[in-house]
């Protein structure tokens, strides 16, 4: 009886032609740390950010809890059933400022701001093809592939970096910088952008832009090495700059830029795919493609920033590592060492997350979107500014 | 260099042999009637299928009252088929037969292939149906005898037929002219001519132009169910579908000839188009401004001889010119403005020597030369020589015909690379793809019932694209290998005056060494081919018609195809678990498939009715919510009446109404497709 009702709903349906609908996915939970004790200025948490492969309309934010040890996956899409196509097209970058998180979505050209606690939206900022965010008092900085249009002798588009007020989410100035610029850091009253040149290939530029913050204009240019692309300053003075290298025969490599001459004062031979900054190691993972054997070479590795050498050739200690395909992004919480990276695995299916101890063992991992790219941790309590 | 010496000499051996008929063959064999029948009429008597196992078929009135634009609309209907469509009139369309990928298909017009080294893909969606009079799809191969090497050089085949001429009692010339004008801007006008030149010659040309706007409208909505357990709508939004014009402009002629104990065949064909790409509708982008020209050349022709009652030849000759230029000026992504040229030089001779009345052997020879050409920075400048030998015996006893073929592929390229990688094609490389084909005709008189088996062994070539294209390509890769078995029953029935036809079939296809695009190092735009992916596939195909005597006073057919296909992505063993890709069914597969076709058609009026159903998909072979895709299902109409105003002329009106019910879909993720649309189309015949 039942089967009969079934075939003729189907044969109703496919004459009228309603077709199934399709559903603002349920955020899905699962239970992958212990709980833990948080106190006030604690990390609690973080969220992660999944890019999804261009044009499949995927970044999805993910978020851990600390307290009770949940992964949720998908968390924005129900957080704001009525946004219209949801988080959007390749996640690039994830901040947060205040009680304000940010989220630049590349290939949607804007950066989502969404409340910290709730993920809801607030606003966005309208910038085309925009990469990095960093911010300095209560304005925001975006680096973006998308400046001025030159016919000089042939095509050429400068990149630049927008200021805009975290307040009205209004583009206050812009400056021009190199081609393609990526990641951006503020020491003091200077702000550095490392540009790319990744569209003039093989063009590719080799600067580091150094702009002034008080007149917004660019100052300088330091010359480092092709395809630039991560940026972090330490707490010593340097600048370490990242280079993509040109795939071919130029290998990536990290930089040290002293910030008082401006000068690169020296290169660490590891590839750089990702790193992170925790006291005075940089977490550095490396992803090298091989044109000899076709494969990529990966390595773990840890750089101290007052040697300028490698001090741990692998910290992933339990051998884990050979489970991970496409090492993509590599976090590390600083209060309790855990280190998280992330696996890409085939760039269109859902990639997947592990934490290691300070030990360098694994603790547990997840599934998580496509392409798990970008962690921002966050606090217990939130201040604006602080 | 002695074994490539070897080689050559190998090579013209068999084109020698090829040309001459076997001095050894023992007995004398009857004359092939079936060729030289139709020689001594320019009028081509559809010749008797010569083939194994019957392929699927749309032809003559049925195909021109389907509700379809281009090759690819009509291929649907096909059993075993998946159409991968990114919407509107100049959007890309390609098929994937039984799930092997779209690569493994090979397109050809009026007997040869249409080839593309860059990228392996034919457009269908380019093919206009207005003068095609067959279009057949064959799996496996067409196991045919008189054919060159490449007819068994792939997975399976789609083979255009244009419109041969064909004249009345007295009659030297035909005319016809046809307009559809309808959604999306749709302005299109094509003229036939059809000249008699002597009882032995006739001549046709052709030509087509096309113009749309290709806006329409669509819609995306998502729904949500509240605390209470009701449904409510999350979001709806409309847009229009902008970027989606073409321009396009056809031309085509040719001279059809026969002569003592043979026929020829001569065409030149020439396309021009500009189109706009639409790009995939995310959120706050949903214009595009990138463009795409092609200009396609070719000219064509081929000689059929019966050289003495023991052997036929067949010499088939191409060349190809293919113009493309892609241009992307949007501020907000990388800009591109590149044109790709691509020639190719093709030569074929075919021999089948009638060996007994029951045992035919057939030796091609054909040899293929690419090349290509761009602007691009760091291009490679590939070439590729390829030649091919096919072998195949035929043996027709009876109630059982087998075709046992072997192909012989010997492929050599040369490029530029940037590094000094030497690659695995730059010297000549050597594969034997063999294949079987069986069917056993039961004996019984009242209706017709067939067994049918084949096994194929087939691979593609990495493309132009996949070996060079810079900075993506990989010199190192392997040919991408599809293994085919297949099992199938035919039953043909007449009941009273209707003829009822079943055919079933059950498959079993395994590709090794697929060619995918896999990441390589630490950003989402730098990728690498690579020779990892693995897919099994089980499949079953099924098709039912009904179709009652010409002569009724009512004419009706009806036709019904189901396709269920399992096709499992094999390729990482590791990547198990419910969010794993390992089994998971591969991206845009479906379960279920299938397709309905009912014409009518009465005291000239006619009526035609089609359905088309795609189950439920996964986007990528981790087969998880966020990757589903719903069922989506068309209805089309059509409904034209024939004036016969006088002896000559004749006027068709008829008016199309497709997705009657108006159903928002996406065939590929983000690519929303047209909802109900109209068309008018008026064909005047002289």
């Amino acid at each position: 009886m039942r089967y009969r009702i079934y075939i003729i709903t189907l044969i109703l349906c496919a004459l009228v032609g309603c077709r199934e609908e399709k559903y603002v996915l349920t955020p899905e939970e699962q239970v992958v740390g212990d709980t833990a004790l948080v106190y006030q200025r604690d990390i609690t948490g973080f969220y992660l950010l999944n890019e999804g492969n261009m044009g499949s309309n995927k970044a999805t934010l993910d978020h851990y809890d600390y307290v009770t040890g949940v992964y949720t996956r998908n968390i924005y899409a129900s957080a704001n059933p009525s946004m219209v196509q949801e988080l959007g097209d390749v996640g690039n970058d994830l901040q947060i400022y205040g009680s304000r998180m940010y989220g630049v979505i590349n290939c949607s050209n804007f950066i989502e701001v969404m409340d910290v606690h709730s993920t809801r939206h607030i606003g966005t900022v309208n910038v085309p093809n925009c990469r990095y965010v960093k911010f300095s008092g209560q304005y925001g900085y975006v680096s973006s592939y998308a400046g001025p249009v030159k016919m000089d002798p042939s095509y050429e588009q400068i990149g630049y970096v927008a200021k805009f007020d975290t307040a009205s989410l209004q583009i206050v100035a812009t400056c021009n910088v190199g081609f393609q610029p990526e990641e951006i850091e503020i020491v003091g009253n200077r702000m550095y952008v490392a540009n790319s040149g990744g569209y003039m290939a093989p063009n590719y530029e080799t600067t580091v832009s150094v702009i002034d913050m008080d007149s917004f204009t660019e100052l300088k240019r330091i010359e480092v090495a092709p395809n630039l692309h991560r940026l972090r300053a330490d707490k010593k003075g340097n600048l370490w700059v990242s280079s993509r290298g040109d795939y071919y025969d130029i290998p990536s490599r990290l930089f040290c830029l002293d910030l008082a001459t401006e000068l690169v004062t020296d290169t660490v031979p590891v590839a750089v795919s990702d790193l992170c900054m925790c006291g005075d190691s940089l977490y550095v993972i490396g992803s090298e493609f091989s044109y000899v054997t076709y494969e990529s070479t990966v390595s773990y590795t840890i750089v101290d920033v007052d040697s300028h050498t490698v001090v741990n050739e692998k910290f992933i200690t339990d051998g884990t590592d050979a489970l991970i395909k496409v090492p993509y992004a590599v976090s590390v919480n600083p209060q309790n060492g855990d280190v998280f990276i992330t696996d890409a695995k085939n760039y269109v299916s859902p990639g997947k997350l592990y934490c290691f101890g300070r030990d360098g063992a694994q603790k547990w991992s997840v599934v998580t979107g496509d392409i798990p790219a970008h962690i921002a941790f966050t606090y217990e309590i939130h201040n604006n500014y602080d | 260099m002695i074994k490539r010496t070897i080689r050559v000499i190998l090579v013209l051996g068999m084109i020698v042999c090829a040309i001459t008929p076997s001095a050894f063959a023992m007995s004398h064999a009857e004359q092939d009637s079936l060729i030289s029948r139709d020689i001594s009429e320019v009028e081509v008597v559809a010749l008797r299928r010569r083939e194994i196992i019957a392929p699927q078929r749309l032809s003559g009135e049925r195909l021109k009252h389907l509700s379809s634009y281009s090759v690819a609309d009509a291929v649907r209907y096909f059993a075993g088929v998946q159409i991968k469509d990114y919407g509107g009139v100049g959007g890309l369309k390609t098929i994937d037969v039984r799930s092997m990928g779209s690569h493994h298909l090979g397109v050809f017009y009026d007997g040869l292939q249409i080839g593309n080294a860059q990228n392996g893909i034919v457009d269908l969606g380019k093919f206009s149906i207005e003068n095609m009079e067959e279009v057949t799809l064959f799996n496996g191969q067409k196991s045919e005898l008189l054919q060159p090497a490449k007819d068994y050089g792939t997975s399976s085949s789609v083979y255009l037929t244009t419109r041969h001429p064909s004249f009345k009692e007295n009659d030297r010339f035909n005319i016809s002219a046809t307009t559809k004008c309808g959604s999306f801007g749709l302005v299109n006008g094509s003229v036939l001519y059809e000249q008699k030149i002597t009882d032995k010659i006739a001549l046709v040309a052709n030509a087509e132009m096309t113009h749309a706007t290709g806006k329409y409208t669509f819609r995306y909505h998502k729904m949500l169910e509240d605390l209470n357990g009701n449904k409510i709508t999350a979001w709806d939004t409309t847009g229009t579908r902008q970027n989606g014009d073409i321009r396009s402009l056809r031309i085509e002629g040719g001279v059809y000839g026969t002569m003592m104990d043979g026929k020829w065949h001569l065409k030149a064909y020439f396309y021009d188009s500009e189109r706009g790409l639409p790009r995939a509708i995310i959120r706050n982008v949903w214009t595009s401004s990138q463009s795409q020209w092609d200009k396609n050349v070719f000219v064509q022709g081929n000689m059929r001889k019966t050289l003495c009652s023991l052997s036929d030849l067949l010499v088939s000759a191409k060349y190809s010119y293919d113009y493309m230029r892609y241009f992307n000026p949007d501020t907000t992504l990388l800009y591109v403005d590149n044109t790709f040229t691509q020639q190719a030089f093709y030569f074929s001779v075919a021999n089948v020597w009638h060996v007994t009345p029951i045992l035919d052997f057939n030796v091609s020879a054909d040899y293929e030369r690419n090349w290509m050409t761009s602007d691009m920075a760091n291009f490679a400048f590939p070439k590729r020589n390829m030649v091919l030998i096919a072998m195949a015996a035929s043996l027709k006893t009876g109630p059982v015909s087998l075709q046992i073929s072997a192909l012989e592929n010997l492929i050599n390229d040369r490029s530029t690379r940037y590094t000094s990688q030497a690659g695995n094609f730059n010297q000549w490389r050597k594969r034997l793809t063999p294949s079987a084909f069986l069917n056993y005709q039961m004996p019984c008189s009242e209706s017709q019932i067939n067994i049918h088996a084949f096994f194929k062994r087939m691979f593609r070539m990495p493309t132009f694209n996949d070996l060079y294209y810079t900075d993506m390509g990989n010199v190192s890769l392997r040919p991408e290998y599809a293994s085919q078995l297949d099992l199938g029953i035919g039953f043909a029935t007449q009941i009273s005056n209707v003829t009822c036809q079943l055919s079933a079939d059950i498959y079993h296809n395994e590709v090794t060494d697929k060619i995918v695009a896999v990441p390589k190092g630490n950003s989402q735009y730098r990728w690498m081919m690579m020779n990892i992916g693995k897919v099994d596939v089980n499949g079953m195909d099924v098709k039912i018609s009904f179709e009652n005597n010409e002569s009724s006073f009512v004419n009706y057919q009806l036709s019904v195809s189901y396709t269920l296909q399992e096709a499992l992505d094999m390729t990482d063993p590791s990547d198990r678990g419910p969010h794993g890709t390992y089994r998971g069914q591969i991206s845009y597969i479906p379960k279920h498939s299938g397709s309905a076709i009912a014409a009518i058609s009465c005291k000239g009026w006619h009526m035609n009715y089609s359905f088309i159903y795609v189950g439920e998909r996964y986007h990528v072979s981790a087969n998880i919510p966020e990757n589903y895709e719903p069922a989506w299902y068309t209805h089309d109409m059509n409904i034209g009446r024939e004036f016969k105003l006088s002896d000559k002329l004749t006027i068709n009106l008829s008016g199309e109404v497709n997705n009657v019910f108006d159903q928002q879909y996406d065939v590929v993720l983000n690519y929303p497709m047209p909802g109900r649309n109209y068309k008018g189309i008026i064909r005047i015949q002289i």
